[in-house]
C-alpha cells in the first residue's frame, strides 16, 4: 500500500468497516475529503475494490482502498465507521477487539438490538429480558472492545438516494463532543447536514424501533387503508416509540428529533425498505416463513419485535403496536382482527409525555 | 473455618520519613499553597472567558454567599476575621466598579486581584497541617490504647492489661488486595476509595494505612468534624485537608479541586470517600460525588502531558469497603433518610459524634464489647477503571495490556477536553460501585436483618415502605422455623454470588444456620437502645426498631436478593 504515504500524506486515514449500500455510500461520502479505507471481510470483495473500484457492483471512489486485514485498517486509522448488519456485528467487534485502543474513535451507522445472555440461553429459552440483557451497538462496541469515544449515525438516510447525491441529514450521537464534532467535519458537505446529539442510547433506540412501526405501515399500505391510517399509525407510532425508548434508556427528545421522527416518517413511505415490504406481504396473506425465505437479508424489524416482545415481559409497560405484530407475525393471529383490535384500543389521550 | 486474616504488621514501604509525599508537602506548604492558589485562579479566569463582567459576576455571588453562610451558618472552626475579610472585599468590589474612566484591562486587573486573594484564603484554609510528630503520637496512641483496652476485656483480670494475647487486628480484619496495594504506593500514586458509613470511617481507614505500612494519605475530611477538638487533632495529623460543605460557590470548589489535583501530582497518596457523606440509607453507595474523584483523572492526564508515562506518574485507583455489624450513627441517618426520601421539608443535620465525651464512650463500648469490623481492600485499577496488573499496567477485560495515555489522546496528542474527562469520571464512578458491590463483605447480621425485612415486606405486600416502617412493633413475630428457612434460602444465593465473584463473605457464615443466625441477632446493631432483631421468650424473632432494621437490611440491596421473595 505505497499509495498511503503518496496521496495526501497530511490526512489520516479513516477507516470504513462494512461495504452494504449503507457502508459504501459513506465511504464515498468521507472520500471527498479524505483518504479512506474500507475492511471487508471476503478477499475476492477486497480485490474487487482495489482493481475495479466496485463494491459488489456498487460504484466506489477510486481513491479509496480496500483491506480484509483487521489489524491494518486499525493500524492505519483512528477514527472508524462501523456499518456492519446487526446480525454480524458482535462477530465484528470481537474480531476487532485485539487491534483497538482507547484511542480509537468508532462511529456506527447499524440500526439493531444485541442480546447480552449466558451461555446457551436463547430469546427462545429465556422469554423474558430486562433491560441488562438488551445492548445497543454502541453497547456491544463498548463491551467488546476497549474503545469508550463511541458515536452512532442515524437518520432518514436511505442509501439509494445518497449515492444520487440527493439532499439529506444525518444524527450523530455520542456522549462525547469530540466524536460529534469529529463526525461533523467529515461528513458534512452542501448536500449533507449533521446534527449533533448528546443521548446515544436514545437515537440508536429511535432507529431500532422505527422498524417496527414500518412492518406496521407496510402492513397499512398492503390491506390499501389510504393516507389517514399512515398518518394516524405515525403519530401513534412515535408516542409507542416514545415510551418504549424512555423504559430502554432514551430520551423523548431524540424520538421527535430526526433520528426518530425523521426516519420514521422515510421508513414507513419507502417501499423498497425490507421492513415494509415484510408488513406489504404480511397484509397480502403470506406467513412469515414464507416472506422469510425469499428474503436475501432478515428485515431487522422482525428480530427488533421479538426482543421486544421479550422486554416487555419485564417491565411495566404496554405497547399494543409491537405486541399485535408479535402475534401476528409469531401466533398466526389474522392481521385485519389485529388492526380491529388496534382500532378499539383505549388511547384516549393523544400526547401524554410532554 | 478461620480465615486467615493479616495478622501480622508490615514493614514500612518507606521507611524514612522524610521521603514520605505527605512530609515533603508539609515540608513545601508555603510554595504549594501558593501554586495552588495561582492555578485555582487561572481556572477560574479561563471558566469566566477572562471577561470582566462575568468574572465580576462571579465574585459578587461568591460574596453574596459567603456573608450568608456567616450569617446564618457560624461555626466554632470558622476564623474571626471572616467578617472583615469579606468586607473588604466587598469595599474593593464597589471601588473598581464605580471608578469612572476605567478600561476594561484595568477592570480585569482589580478584580484578578481580589480574586487572587480569595483562591489565596481558601488554598490556604483547605491545607493540611501535617504534623510528623503528632502523627506518630496518634498511631501510638490508637494502637497501644486501643489494644490495651481489648485485653483487658477479653482476658479477664486487671493485670490482663499488659496483656499482648490480642491486638487491634483481631478486632478489625484487612482482607483483600493488601499486596498489591503496598506494592503499587511504592511505585505510583494511590487514591483509595472506600464506603463511608461512619464517622469512626476515617480514624479507622488511617490506622490501617499505617498497619499496611504506608506512609500516610491526605484526605479531604469535612470542616464540621473540625469543630471538635479530638476529631480534629487526629484529622490534622492524618494528613486531612479540610472541606467546607457551605460553601458550594465556584471559586471554593475549583481551589478545592486544584488543591486535590496538585497533591496527587504531587505524588500524595490520597483517600476521598467517594460517597461525599455517610450513606444515609446503609445502602452502599450508588451515586458517587464526581468532583473530587474528577481531579484524580485531570492528575493522571497532567502527568503524560508531563511526559510522565512510566509508572511513577500513573494513578491508581483502589476502592475499599468497610463492613460492620454496627453503625453507630444508624438511628440518625435513617432516620435523615427517611425524611428525605419521604418528602418532608424539615431536615435538621444532626450528630451523635457531637462532642468528646460520647465518642468515648463508644469506643470504650466497641473494644470491651466483641463488634468485629473488616475491611476489604479491591483490586487496583487505573483511572478509567480498567484492573492493572504487578507492574500496573492497564488491562482490558481479555487481559490484553492497554495504555491508559490512549484515553487522552487525539491524533496522536494528548488534549486536554473537560467534557471528555467529564464522562470519564462518570465511568470511573460507575466502576467503583461495580468494585463496591463484589468486595462487599457480607456478614451474619446483614443476613438476618435483610430476612426479616424482606419477609415483614412480603407478609405486608399493600404497604409502601413508609407505612411499613411505621407498623407497630409489637405486631411483627416471626416464626423460627420460618424464618431460618428463609435465611437459608438467601445465604444460598449469597454464596452462589460468592462463587461467581459478585460478593464476598465473611467465614462466620460458613458455621451451621442457627449458629449463623444467634451469631447475627447478637450483633446486629448491638449497641442501639432500640435493637433492630432480636429473639422474644418464645423463640420467634421480634424487632425493636422497623427503621434500624431497615438501615441494616439496605446493606444487602443491589443484588437482586429481594426477587427471593
Amino acid at each position: 500500500m505505497d499509495s498511503k504515504n503518496s496521496s495526501e500524506p497530511q490526512k489520516k486515514w479513516i477507516g470504513v468497516l462494512g461495504v452494504g449500500s449503507f457502508g459504501t455510500a459513506i465511504a464515498n461520502m468521507l472520500a471527498e475529503k479524505s483518504p479512506v479505507m474500507v475492511y471487508a471481510r471476503k478477499e475476492d470483495v477486497v480485490n474487487e475494490i482495489n482493481t475495479n473500484h466496485t463494491a459488489q457492483g456498487k460504484a466506489l471512489n477510486p481513491k479509496i482502498i480496500g483491506t480484509h486485514n483487521p489489524e491494518e485498517i486499525c493500524k492505519s486509522c483512528d477514527i472508524l465507521f462501523m456499518m456492519i448488519s446487526s446480525s454480524g456485528f458482535q462477530d465484528v467487534a470481537k474480531t476487532f477487539a485485539p487491534y483497538l485502543h482507547p484511542y480509537h474513535l468508532v462511529i456506527h451507522g447499524t440500526k439493531g438490538l444485541c442480546l447480552n445472555l449466558g451461555k446457551g440461553e436463547t430469546l427462545d429459552s429465556v422469554q423474558k429480558i430486562q433491560r441488562s440483557q438488551i445492548l445497543t451497538m454502541s453497547e456491544v462496541i463498548m463491551q467488546e472492545t476497549v474503545v469508550v469515544r463511541v458515536g452512532c449515525l442515524a437518520g432518514p438516510n436511505l442509501s439509494k438516494e445518497l449515492i444520487k447525491g440527493q439532499p439529506a441529514a444525518t444524527v450523530i450521537a455520542s456522549k462525547y463532543n469530540e466524536v460529534i464534532l469529529e463526525g461533523q467535519s467529515l461528513l458534512r458537505s452542501e448536500k449533507f447536514q449533521v446534527y449533533g446529539n448528546s443521548d446515544i442510547v436514545g437515537v440508536e433506540l429511535s432507529g431500532v424501533l422505527k422498524n417496527i412501526i414500518a412492518i406496521a405501515s407496510g402492513a397499512l399500505a398492503g390491506l390499501e387503508l389510504g393516507e389517514n391510517a399512515k398518518g394516524l399509525l405515525i403519530s401513534r407510532g412515535m408516542v409507542e416509540m416514545v415510551h418504549l425508548s424512555n423504559a430502554l434508556g432514551g430520551s423523548v427528545k431524540s424520538v421527535i428529533g430526526l433520528a426518530g421522527i425523521g426516519d420514521l416518517v422515510t421508513t414507513c413511505n419507502s417501499v423498497d425498505s425490507r421492513n415494509f415490504t415484510v408488513g406489504f406481504r404480511l397484509a397480502k396473506g403470506e406467513t412469515l416463513d414464507q416472506i422469510m425465505a425469499d428474503m436475501e437479508e432478515v428485515a431487522e424489524g422482525i428480530n427488533t419485535i421479538r426482543v421486544i416482545k421479550a422486554f416487555l415481559e419485564t417491565a411495566d409497560l404496554r405497547a399494543p403496536i409491537t405486541e399485535y405484530l408479535y402475534r401476528v407475525l409469531f401466533e398466526e393471529f389474522d392481521i385485519k382482527e389485529a388492526l380491529q383490535f388496534l382500532m378499539k384500543y383505549p388511547f384516549n389521550v393523544d400526547i401524554d409525555f410532554v | 473455618m478461620e480465615e486467615k486474616y493479616l495478622k501480622h504488621k508490615y514493614d514500612p514501604i518507606i521507611p524514612s520519613k522524610n521521603e514520605w509525599p505527605v512530609v515533603k508537602l508539609a515540608r513545601e506548604r508555603k510554595e504549594f499553597v501558593k501554586k495552588v492558589s495561582d492555578l485555582a485562579e487561572e481556572r477560574i479566569l479561563n471558566l469566566t472567558d477572562k471577561n470582566p463582567d462575568i468574572l465580576k459576576e462571579e465574585l459578587e455571588t461568591t460574596l453574596y454567599r459567603e456573608k450568608l453562610r456567616i450569617k446564618q451558618n457560624p461555626w466554632v472552626v470558622d476564623p474571626d476575621d471572616e467578617g472583615s475579610f469579606w468586607g473588604e472585599v466587598k469595599d474593593s468590589l464597589l471601588h473598581i466598579t464605580t471608578a469612572t474612566g476605567t478600561t476594561k484591562k484595568k477592570k480585569l486587573e482589580g478584580y484578578q486581584s481580589i480574586l487572587n486573594k480569595i483562591t489565596s484564603r481558601y488554598a490556604e484554609e483547605i491545607a493540611s497541617n501535617f504534623k510528623h510528630t503528632h502523627y506518630k503520637f496518634t498511631r501510638s496512641v490508637v494502637t497501644y490504647g486501643f489494644s490495651r483496652l481489648l485485653n483487658a476485656a477479653r482476658v479477664k483480670g486487671f493485670k490482663s492489661i499488659f496483656s499482648n494475647q490480642y491486638t487491634l487486628q483481631d478486632k478489625i480484619q484487612i482482607t483483600g488486595e493488601t499486596d498489591q496495594l503496598r506494592d503499587l504506593a511504592t511505585k505510583g500514586t494511590v487514591v483509595m476509595v472506600p464506603t463511608h458509613f461512619s464517622n469512626l470511617d476515617s480514624i479507622l481507614i488511617g490506622w490501617i494505612i499505617s498497619v499496611l505500612g504506608l506512609p500516610p494519605f491526605i484526605y479531604g475530611a469535612g470542616l464540621n468534624l473540625f469543630n471538635i477538638s479530638i476529631f480534629a487533632y487526629f484529622m490534622n495529623s492524618l494528613g486531612a485537608y479540610k472541606v467546607d460543605r457551605r460553601k458550594k460557590n465556584l471559586i471554593y470548589l475549583e481551589t478545592l479541586k486544584t488543591y486535590s489535583k496538585e497533591a496527587i501530582q504531587f505524588g500524595c497518596h490520597s483517600l476521598f470517600f467517594p460517597g461525599g457523606t455517610r450513606s444515609r440509607s446503609g445502602m452502599i453507595e450508588s451515586k458517587l460525588k464526581l468532583g473530587l474523584l474528577s481531579t484524580a483523572i485531570e492528575a493522571q492526564r497532567a502527568n503524560f502531558q508531563n511526559g510522565l508515562d512510566d509508572i511513577s506518574g500513573k494513578i491508581f485507583i483502589v476502592p475499599v469497603t468497610i463492613n460492620y455489624h454496627f453503625v453507630l450513627e444508624a438511628p440518625s441517618l435513617i432516620r435523615d433518610h427517611l425524611s428525605i426520601t419521604g418528602q418532608e421539608r424539615y431536615y435538621k443535620e444532626n450528630d451523635e459524634f457531637s462532642n468528646s465525651y460520647k465518642i468515648s464512650k463508644f469506643l470504650l463500648k466497641f473494644f470491651t464489647k466483641g463488634s468485629d469490623i473488616s475491611v476489604s481492600v479491591g483490586k487496583a485499577m487505573d483511572v478509567l477503571g480498567n484492573y492493572v496488573d504487578e507492574n500496573g499496567d492497564s488491562l482490558d477485560k481479555k487481559g490484553r495490556k492497554i495504555h491508559t495515555r490512549d484515553y487522552f489522546l487525539s491524533e496522536g496528542e494528548i488534549t486536554v477536553d473537560h467534557q471528555r474527562e467529564e464522562e470519564y469520571t462518570n465511568m470511573l464512578g460507575k466502576r467503583i460501585v461495580e468494585e463496591f458491590h463484589k468486595i462487599n463483605r457480607v456478614f451474619s447480621s446483614h443476613l438476618v436483618a435483610f430476612t426479616a425485612f424482606e419477609m415483614i415486606k412480603s407478609a405486608n405486600r399493600k404497604l409502601d415502605l413508609f407505612d411499613l416502617i411505621r407498623l407497630p412493633e409489637e405486631d411483627i413475630s416471626i416464626p423460627y422455623d420460618e424464618f431460618k428457612a428463609n435465611c437459608n434460602k438467601v445465604l444460598d444465593r449469597i454464596i452462589q454470588l460468592t462463587e461467581n465473584g459478585k460478593i464476598n463473605m465473611a467465614p462466620h457464615l460458613h458455621n451451621d444456620m442457627d449458629t449463623i443466625i444467634k451469631h447475627g441477632l447478637d450483633n446486629v446493631g448491638m449497641y442501639h437502645a432500640k435493637r433492630p432483631l432480636i429473639m422474644d421468650a418464645k423463640g420467634d424473632i421480634v424487632t425493636e426498631d422497623m427503621s434500624l432494621l431497615y438501615f441494616y437490611h439496605n446493606r444487602l440491596t443491589g443484588y437482586g436478593l429481594e426477587k427471593l421473595f
